[in-house]
């Protein structure tokens, strides 16, 4: 498998932008090496419930229903997919390579990134001990386990609210705990969570510490106004405080902004490597909507079907052309 | 059917615990989108790896005991018994070489 070779196009990432990328790119006949990275093939959308709000699905489909539509149709036009870890790529020449779990080496002229994003951490001791002992970032994967237990949600945007909604079917109770003194979630979202009369709010709060041995019995909440403490009992933490861009294995290489995210030029998908594309959530702080996401699958896929045309048609006057433009963007 | 074996709190003890192999075990339930991604791994590694590593699977939607037991309170986990015992424990889908990693030095 290690010594394969060249591709035209890799794409390291598998949710909406990633398999979309994928489509566009196979039905160019670019045969497509789609890396379903990490620990969560088909991206964010496989732990939601019903999404709601993805054009062509009048009546909601579940996130990995459409995930799995997806991906059949990017297979059906030859995309080939690996579902393992990226460990490692090299973007800086003409020829990419890309690593994975196994230490296989796989080479492609072009890149598209599309690894999404991550759930963000609080930061706090026990976080890690006791995530799958009570601690998730996962309402629709460990509900389940809080039938008529209390349960805490952090954060205060849609997921946070969606979650809290969806926990309402299993626990006694359910606190959103939330640093400010009103909820960032639309409004639809949040009306239905406040005549909820399961759900409570600790308003200007946030968690300072998560307690339990085996599994997770309490939580401290600190007011952020009064630094006030107080101790919280509850069997279930969900985290939902956002996400960040995971682009960890790109730094150095592309270019990113403070926060983390890939900077593309204007409105294209290019980064500041020539051949190497970025998209979905990577790229997006914004509207990170799987149908963005998505989109801007396709217009990386465009991209680099684009660019391999002029790399194939030895038009180099291109291709300079492009690196000229991006160098002066990134400087 | 697939190489791995369904497993339930009836017969956990039996088919976990006294087992004479290492015992690799996927919790999992049918709302669990994560767990769909897990499975085929499982079910990979116990077509290679059968004969040295039992690989076995447990609905927690019909099988409640166990996972409080075991204090499973989050989808998908992946266990490790050796000669009865708990020696690692993952949470959340692992890719296959992660799994691979944790029962190598058995194989």
């Amino acid at each position: 498998m290690s010594s394969e070779s060249v591709r035209d196009v890799i794409i390291v990432g598998s949710g909406p932008a990633g398999y979309t990328a994928a489509i566009y790119a196979a039905r160019a006949d670019l045969k497509p090496l789609v890396f379903e990275s990490e620990i969560d093939a088909g991206g964010a959308l496989m732990t939601t419930t019903e999404v709601e709000n993805f054009p062509g699905f009048r009546d909601a489909i579940m996130g990995p229903e459409l995930m799995d539509s997806m991906r059949a149709q990017a297979e059906r036009f030859g995309a080939e997919m690996i579902t393992e870890d990226v460990v490692e790529m090299d973007l800086t020449g003409e020829i990419k390579t890309v690593k994975d779990g196994y230490g296989n080496t796989f080479s492609a002229r072009t890149v598209i990134l599309a690894m999404g994003s991550g759930y963000r951490k609080l930061g706090l001791e026990g976080e890690d001990r006791l995530s799958g002992h009570g601690v998730s970032w996962c309402a629709t994967c460990d509900g389940f386990f809080f039938r008529d237990k209390d349960i805490a949600v952090v954060g205060g945007g849609d997921s946070a609210v969606e979650e809290a909604t969806f926990l309402t079917r299993f626990g006694k109770s359910v606190t959103i705990v939330h640093r400010r003194d009103e909820l960032r979630a639309s409004k639809i979202m949040a009306a239905r969570a406040l005549k909820n009369p399961k759900i409570s709010f600790a308003w200007n709060s946030v968690v300072s510490a998560i307690h339990g041995d085996k599994t997770v019995s309490s939580i401290t909440l600190r007011d952020t106004v009064t630094g006030a403490e107080r101790e919280l009992p509850v069997s279930g933490l969900f985290i939902a405080i956002g996400h960040d861009p995971r682009s960890e294995l790109v730094k150095g290489q592309v270019n990113l902004d403070a926060d983390g995210y890939v900077i593309t030029d204007g409105r294209s998908t290019k980064t500041n490597l020539p051949g190497v594309f970025a998209s979905g959530d990577l790229v997006d702080r914004t509207y990170r909507q799987a149908v963005t996401a998505a989109g801007t699958g396709c217009a990386a896929a465009l991209d680099a079907e684009r660019y391999l045309t002029a790399l194939h048609h030895g038009d180099h006057s291109t291709v300079a052309a492009d690196e000229a433009l991006l160098s002066r963007a990134a400087s | 059917m697939g190489a791995v074996a369904d497993v339930t709190d009836a017969t956990f003890a039996d088919v976990v615990l006294k087992s004479d192999k290492p015992v690799m075990v996927d919790f999992w339930a049918d709302w669990c989108g994560p767990c769909k991604q897990v499975s085929p791994i499982i079910e990979e590694l116990a077509q290679a790896h059968g004969d040295k590593v039992r690989f076995v699977k447990m609905d927690t939607n019909t099988n409640p005991v166990t996972p409080a037991n075991k204090y499973v309170l989050g989808l998908p986990t992946i266990q490790v018994y050796v000669g009865g015992e708990l020696v690692k424990a993952f949470k959340g889908a692992k890719s296959k070489s992660v799994l691979l990693g944790a029962i190598e030095e058995y194989l």
